[in-house]
């Protein structure tokens, strides 16, 4: 059962990157070029987004539990930190040369372009390297 | 450069669609849907319930993309940069980026912003303001597409 809604919501997730035109990378681009192509289509994606899953999460939260697990994972962490900033700049350097984040390169490997697989194996590679500096917090 | 049609309905549907996908992974099995977790939580030779559920996740992002690109034309209307090397420079760096910063578009973006996380508002507002920067460097400084 648990399983079932993790496919749904990996289902849900890629549907609404697809339907959203957040998988293709040029959309990415011109939504942050604020002085020249500007589509401003991602700021409703992700004002949407916010808007649902915090309401959600408000009343999935009251509830004290999840329904297929113990307890929520949660992060811990509240500490703003140098790896922190350093980390969310250097995605955002990544983001804005390629227009690419983690979930719409490996949602856009169905398509078939080698610059997806190129993509996403250059993204592995960069993971790794950075899981061999030793401050890299564990997963849960 | 690509020219791209602003699609705000499109836009606002996807974004239900992911608040929804969001809400579901956490009312179930308590998880935070975030693509960097996910994505890192498979680089593992320790195939445990950690790993499997993360697949699973995966799997079904695959097989929604791909269905739903069927009639939305996705995959004919997608755009890359056009250097190879600048997509491998992006991708180390969205790689390294991601493990470090411990969260991407969808893990501090949507979902820790969601639970008021400091960190994921911070993160978020530092990667939009570095990536908003880079685009325009690129573009119109050095003119390159």
């Amino acid at each position: 059962m648990r399983k079932i809604f993790v496919l749904l919501s990996g289902l849900l997730f890629g549907a609404g990157l697809t339907i959203s035109g957040m998988v293709n990378p040029a959309k990415i681009l011109n939504f942050l070029d604020l002085t020249g192509q500007f589509d401003a289509t991602l700021i409703f994606v992700m004002g949407t987004g916010l808007i649902i899953t915090t309401l959600g999460y408000q009343l999935i939260f009251k509830r004290g539990k999840p329904f297929f697990d113990t307890e929520f994972h949660l992060p811990t962490s509240e500490i703003i930190d140098t790896k922190l900033i350093a980390g969310a700049a250097m995605f955002g350097l990544g983001w804005g040369l390629s227009g690419f984040c983690p979930g719409p390169a490996i949602a856009s490997l169905v398509f078939g372009y080698q610059q997806s697989l190129i993509f996403v194996a250059a993204m592995i590679v960069g993971t790794l390297l950075a899981r061999l500096i030793p401050v890299t917090t564990k997963l849960d | 450069m690509t020219i791209t049609e602003f699609t705000p309905y499109a836009g606002v549907l996807g974004g239900a669609l992911i608040g929804l996908a969001a809400v579901i992974l956490m009312a179930t099995v308590g998880r935070i849907m975030g693509a960097t977790g996910i994505f890192r939580g498979l680089l593992t030779t320790n195939f445990d319930e950690a790993f499997r559920w993360r697949l699973v996740f995966i799997v079904g992002l695959l097989i929604g993309t791909a269905w739903t690109g069927l009639f939305t034309g996705a995959a004919h209307s997608i755009s890359f940069v056009s250097n190879n090397y600048i997509i491998v420079i992006g991708g180390l760096l969205v790689g390294a980026g991601t493990t470090l910063g411990n969260g991407c578009t969808s893990g501090h973006g949507i979902c820790g912003i969601s639970r008021f996380s400091k960190r994921s508002v911070l993160a978020t507002c530092v990667f939009m303001v570095v990536a908003i920067i880079t685009v325009f460097i690129v573009r119109h400084i050095l003119g390159i597409s």
